[in-house]
């Protein structure tokens, strides 16, 4: 029975019209958090004492690298998923997911390559965490470049499923290896921001944003799947059902 | 069926493909001298300073390594795939994965091989002191089997397509960061006259999960890639 409830709620019809109602319901929430957090982080939140006002871009880069690494994860579970059970929706969900996560990742990498320039005096280090983050973005650039390549949706489902999953077991590896290398090699030439316990109006706006990150993915994943769902369906009968609507 | 025939499938395997190799025998010089031109031309590019050469040489000798894996690692299933024995092995009765880490053995035994006997020559190229020779010669022991294990996934994903060669590289070389990292360092390390135990552990423990995760990976990426 509980199978059968998954099945069903899984099902691309039941799916695309789920996901109708869903996505104003958090793409509202996460307009109003959005310009919450950027008020509170740009305006409220007082300027660092070493940074001054160039610190308040962590506002978007932590939430978006929090998020590169997130979203990766759900992406090999949506492609394990897919894989062992064979639910086309978690497939759909997986190859949605990655051009979101290469953005983050992308969007983290800039904004913290212009946050180093004030700080660190150069656009970019080979910090033990901007390395892993660019090779996240490598591992991105792979996912989406195969399912690409794959005529076939399905197989391509599959292949990136696969490739997912041997990413996230290399992900911990590449980070751990990274940071060896890092602390092998050179010393600490350059002085890392010394994380000090963060002060609670420089906590909330963060964390609105994180919130707000999230959200937007959620919304923004519905989206993408929605019109992946119908490109995968046009030959089912209420895909044709719904184009005549229209 | 019993483990009896499966170990003689694996051998059989592996020797049909080292029977191929050898009748083909220019092409299993390839990637040795791919390895060797690549590192040859570092002091070309950037001077013949013996002491900046023994800098970069870990580094110089394993990014070539890498290079010449990746290049090479293609013909694993390729001449297979296109002749259509790969479907055999997935029709036969044994496990793919023995018979996927049989093929990637014999490639190993093929293209790793070499390019670990020649290593030392290079090392010596580029000036690197001997116990430095020594542990590079160990970590590409340990490791070219590693990015044989982790190029098969790769080339099995993209065996079917007709431009896998390009993105073959994007799939694998981030997945290959971990080993240069080890590896290189362990050389950098040794040349500095510290013990790099726990350099050849680390890279001993990738090989032994590579080992044992990569030719079930490979299976399933091969049967998705033949469906």
């Amino acid at each position: 029975m509980f199978n059968n409830f998954f099945h069903r709620m899984a099902s691309p019809k039941h799916f695309y019209g789920l996901a109708g109602i869903l996505i104003p319901w958090l793409a509202v929430p996460c307009l109003l958090l959005t310009v919450a957090g950027l008020y509170y982080g740009l305006v409220k939140a007082p300027p660092d004492y070493q940074q001054g006002d160039s610190y308040r871009i962590m506002f978007i880069h932590v939430p978006a690298a929090w998020m590169s690494l997130f979203i990766y994860i759900v992406m090999a579970g949506a492609g394990a998923i897919g894989l062992i059970w064979r639910i086309k929706l978690a497939e759909v969900v997986a190859i949605s997911s990655a051009p979101i996560g290469a953005s983050f990742t992308f969007l983290a990498l800039v904004t913290g390559s212009i946050w180093g320039k004030p700080m660190w005096g150069t656009w970019w280090v080979w910090d033990a965490r901007l390395t892993s983050e660019l090779i996240l973005l490598f591992l991105y650039l792979g996912v989406i470049a195969l399912n690409n390549a794959i005529d076939d949706k399905r197989t391509a489902a599959r292949a990136v499923a696969i490739l997912a999953l041997v990413g996230v077991i290399n992900i911990p590896i590449i980070h751990y290896s990274v940071e060896w290398w890092n602390t092998l090699h050179q010393g600490p030439t350059v002085t890392k921001f010394d994380k000090p316990s963060i002060h609670l109006s420089m906590l909330i706006p963060l964390l609105l944003m994180a919130v707000a990150f999230k959200l937007y993915y959620a919304f923004v994943v519905l989206m993408r799947a929605r019109c992946e769902v119908l490109e995968r369906e046009r030959n089912s009968g209420w895909v044709k059902e719904l184009a005549e609507k229209t | 069926m019993n483990s009896d025939s499966l170990t003689r499938a694996f051998l059989i395997l592996i020797r049909r493909d080292l029977m191929l190799a050898v009748r083909h025998r220019a092409e299993m010089a390839n990637p040795i001298l791919f390895f060797v031109l690549v590192t040859s031309l570092f002091p070309l590019g950037i001077g013949a300073n013996p002491a900046l050469l023994q800098a970069v040489a870990p580094g110089v000798i394993w990014v070539a390594a890498l290079l010449a894996a990746l290049l090479s690692i293609e013909n694993v299933f390729r001449s297979d795939f296109e002749d259509g024995s790969l479907e055999q092995y997935l029709l036969s009765s044994h496990p793919v994965s023995v018979l996927v880490l049989a093929k990637i053995t014999a490639h190993w035994l093929i293209t790793g091989l070499p390019l670990l006997l020649i290593s030392p020559l290079l090392g010596i190229l580029l000036g690197l002191p001997v116990d430095a020779i020594k542990v590079l010669f160990i970590t590409l022991l340990l490791g070219t089997p590693v990015l044989s294990l982790i190029g098969a996934v790769g080339v099995a994903l993209t065996v079917g397509l007709r431009k896998g060669g390009m993105i073959l590289s994007l799939l694998v070389l981030p997945l290959y960061i971990p080993v240069l990292i080890f590896a290189s360092s362990a050389v950098d390390t040794a040349a500095a006259g510290l013990p790099v135990t726990a350099h050849l552990s680390l890279i001993a423990a990738l090989l032994l999960l590579a080992l044992s995760l990569s030719p079930f990976a490979t299976a399933a990426a091969l049967r998705v890639s033949l469906s």
